[in-house]
């Protein structure tokens, strides 16, 4: 009896001393908080130093867990992780602006044990005024200048006409409509799928009033299907306001300015299908196209209509520039929209942009020459400096 | 059987969008129909869902379901984010578009779609400044001979392909944004300019009509797929 409890007491100790104790980790340490800088608020950017524990091989800690409270007292509560090796992180998980914030670092262990960090706090997240980094501080130089050029162009071109070189494509806008016209036809107004603030739809937008002065003028059915419901509502307000400009409000039919899906390409497949069962002479695309630009352009080719389009998307205005018959190029189409309606804020803008290209390739040239002389001439070297940094 | 039967009918309906390619006809105009009617009705229950009820009354609190971020909020205080009120903000410049439906004050719906463009493209602004200029800025300061070393000595070819690239790159860049620029007819010198900006620009669009082809053939070689593998069986 004794022999058995003796040889259980042996393997008991030889287990006891043979596996290592699973203690929980060391916690981080020097942990800091402080208003996260150059945000609009919010958030509070934590940092400390690993626990120790990380690298033992036995039990080690596999990450930590963000703790937030509104006093010391007070639950901690987890808002985030960190995973390990991390040294810092941005709590923001349900902060807000001009009230304290207390945080702890729970270090967990590979066996969920855990310690907790001595807290760090209070912090008040608070927005700032500023981004004061480099990158910030140049957007907002260039766009600093580039609204006053504009600002400047703008009440030139209130005194003044201004200068706009003739655009090839524009002129087919008239011809377009002149061809519906006689062939009796209707015209198909596409204003593209982006939303109602890109600076593209914005333009077709322009584009189209002048075209429905004109269907106005002309007694030319005009049908505008449209994506968007928003630029929906905006295609109608244009569309009815070029027929009273016309002076033909009662020609106005606001059927033919209609929504239809904001899917792809169920859009596609009603447009195909008004295109040939409608047989209009002309197609109009402006705006922002994707995958649909070639489906659209080659069945208006099917259906015998004159294309025209203009886009800001790099790889649709391929397409279009091999189905279409006219393609406006990216800023074509703004610059189209102004020389167009030969409106003072438009023309102004383009103007304005044309000062902003200039002062681009000045940039540019000085930053290749910063490049080759930025060991020889400190001037270039700061200035490399300056429009690289982050 | 459920999933044969929804297979079959993908399968029929895409014959019938595809039945376009021959001429306008019945099949395509029904199934025109369904695809526009299934897709405004999916969108109408996506948005009411997943926006209009989450935007509106679960981070206001009348469902008494909360986001995550709300929840940590709302532990740490006992109230909710004062920001989620600004919901009913938006709920009323929704409520304002709809007046477009009353003539005699359907004026109403301008002010929230001055509100969505202005503060869209005013959001807007800085990011196309940052990635289509600042940045294009960054990436053309390049320099025009770049030697490139291969076990501590200079390897000629790499240096002139490298050098070749950054000239390429930096004459692109710059005779492009030439024959973008409007105040001036391109003519003489600027003109040549602007035209080697032209050719720039149609090499790229040449690059980028080849590169989507191949892409659509891809999703063509899809759609053929799943007809003859997962509809008909033909394929193993």
């Amino acid at each position: 009896m004794r022999k058995p409890l003796l040889l259980g007491a042996l393997v008991f100790l030889f287990l006891f001393i043979s596996t290592p104790a699973q203690t929980p980790p060391a916690p981080v340490s020097d942990l800091e908080a402080i208003d996260a800088p150059d945000d609009a608020g919010n958030q509070v950017d934590l940092n400390w130093k690993p626990s120790p524990d990380e690298t033992r091989a036995a039990n080690p800690v596999i990450g930590y867990q963000i703790l937030t409270a509104p006093a010391v007292d007070s639950p901690f509560v987890p808002i985030g992780t960190a995973s390990f090796g991390a040294t810092s992180a941005t709590a923001k998980d349900g902060l807000k602006n001009g009230r304290p914030y207390y945080f702890k670092i729970r270090a967990y262990a590979l066996d969920s044990s855990f310690a907790e960090s001595e807290v760090a706090g209070p912090v008040v997240p608070q927005g700032s005024w500023w981004n004061t980094k480099p990158a910030y501080i140049r957007i907002f130089i260039w766009m600093a200048l580039v609204v006053a050029f504009i600002l400047y162009n703008i009440f030139l071109a209130g005194k003044k006409e201004l200068y706009i070189r003739p655009i090839g494509g524009i002129n087919a806008i008239d011809e377009g409509i002149g061809r519906a016209t006689e062939m009796g036809r209707p015209i198909l107004y596409i204003c593209g799928l982006g939303d109602a603030a890109q600076a593209a739809t914005m333009a077709a937008f322009s584009v189209l009033g002048r075209v429905a002065q004109k269907t106005a003028q002309y007694q030319t059915k005009l049908i505008v299907p449209c994506y968007d419901p928003i630029v929906f509502s905006i295609c109608q307000d244009v569309v009815k306001g070029a027929y009273l400009n016309a002076g033909r409000p009662e020609a106005y039919n606001e059927k033919d300015v209609f929504f239809v899906a904001q899917d792809q390409f169920p859009y596609v497949a009603a447009v195909n299908g008004i295109m040939l069962r409608e047989k209009p002479a002309t197609n109009f695309y402006l705006g922002q196209f994707y995958a649909e630009s070639l489906m659209l352009a080659e069945t208006g080719f099917e259906a015998g209509s004159i294309q025209i389009a203009g886009t800001d998307q790099l790889i649709q205005m391929s397409f279009f520039i091999v189905a279409c018959d006219f393609t406006l190029i990216g800023e074509e189409l703004f610059a189209a929209s102004a020389y167009l309606s030969k409106e003072p804020e438009q023309v102004g803008s383009i103007k304005g942009q044309d000062w902003g290209k200039v002062i681009f390739a000045g940039l540019s040239v000085l930053g290749v020459v910063s490049v080759l002389l930025e060991n020889k001439i400190h001037f270039f070297g700061f200035f490399k400096k300056l429009m690289i940094n982050e | 059987m459920p999933e044969m039967v929804s297979i079959t009918i993908a399968g029929i309906l895409t014959l019938g969008i595809m039945s376009f390619v021959y001429k306008d006809n019945p099949i395509y105009k029904f199934c025109e129909s369904v695809f526009i009617g299934v897709s405004a009705g999916y969108w109408f229950v996506s948005i009411f869902y997943q926006s209009l009820l989450p935007q509106l009354t679960d981070k206001i609190g009348l469902t008494g379901e909360l986001t995550d971020s709300a929840l940590a909020y709302y532990r740490q205080t006992g109230s909710l984010a004062s920001g989620q009120w600004f919901n009913l903000i938006a709920a009323g410049l929704g409520v304002m578009m709809l007046m477009r439906l009353l003539p005699k004050i359907g004026w109403i719906s301008r002010w929230p779609l001055a509100f969505v463009i202005g503060s869209i493209a005013g959001l807007r602004l800085i990011g196309e400044l940052q990635t289509n200029i600042m940045k294009q800025i960054k990436e053309s300061i390049l320099p025009l001979w770049a030697p490139q070393y291969a076990d501590g000595s200079l390897n000629l070819a790499a240096s002139l392909g490298q050098s070749l690239t950054n000239v390429v790159l930096v004459v692109g860049i710059l005779t492009g944004v030439i024959y973008f620029f409007f105040s001036k007819e391109h003519k003489g010198v600027f003109g040549g300019a602007a035209k080697v900006g032209i050719w720039f620009l149609m090499v790229t669009f040449g690059a980028a009509f080849g590169l989507t082809v191949m892409s659509r053939m891809s999703l063509l070689i899809g759609r053929i797929d799943f007809l003859l593998r997962d509809w008909l069986h033909w394929l193993g």
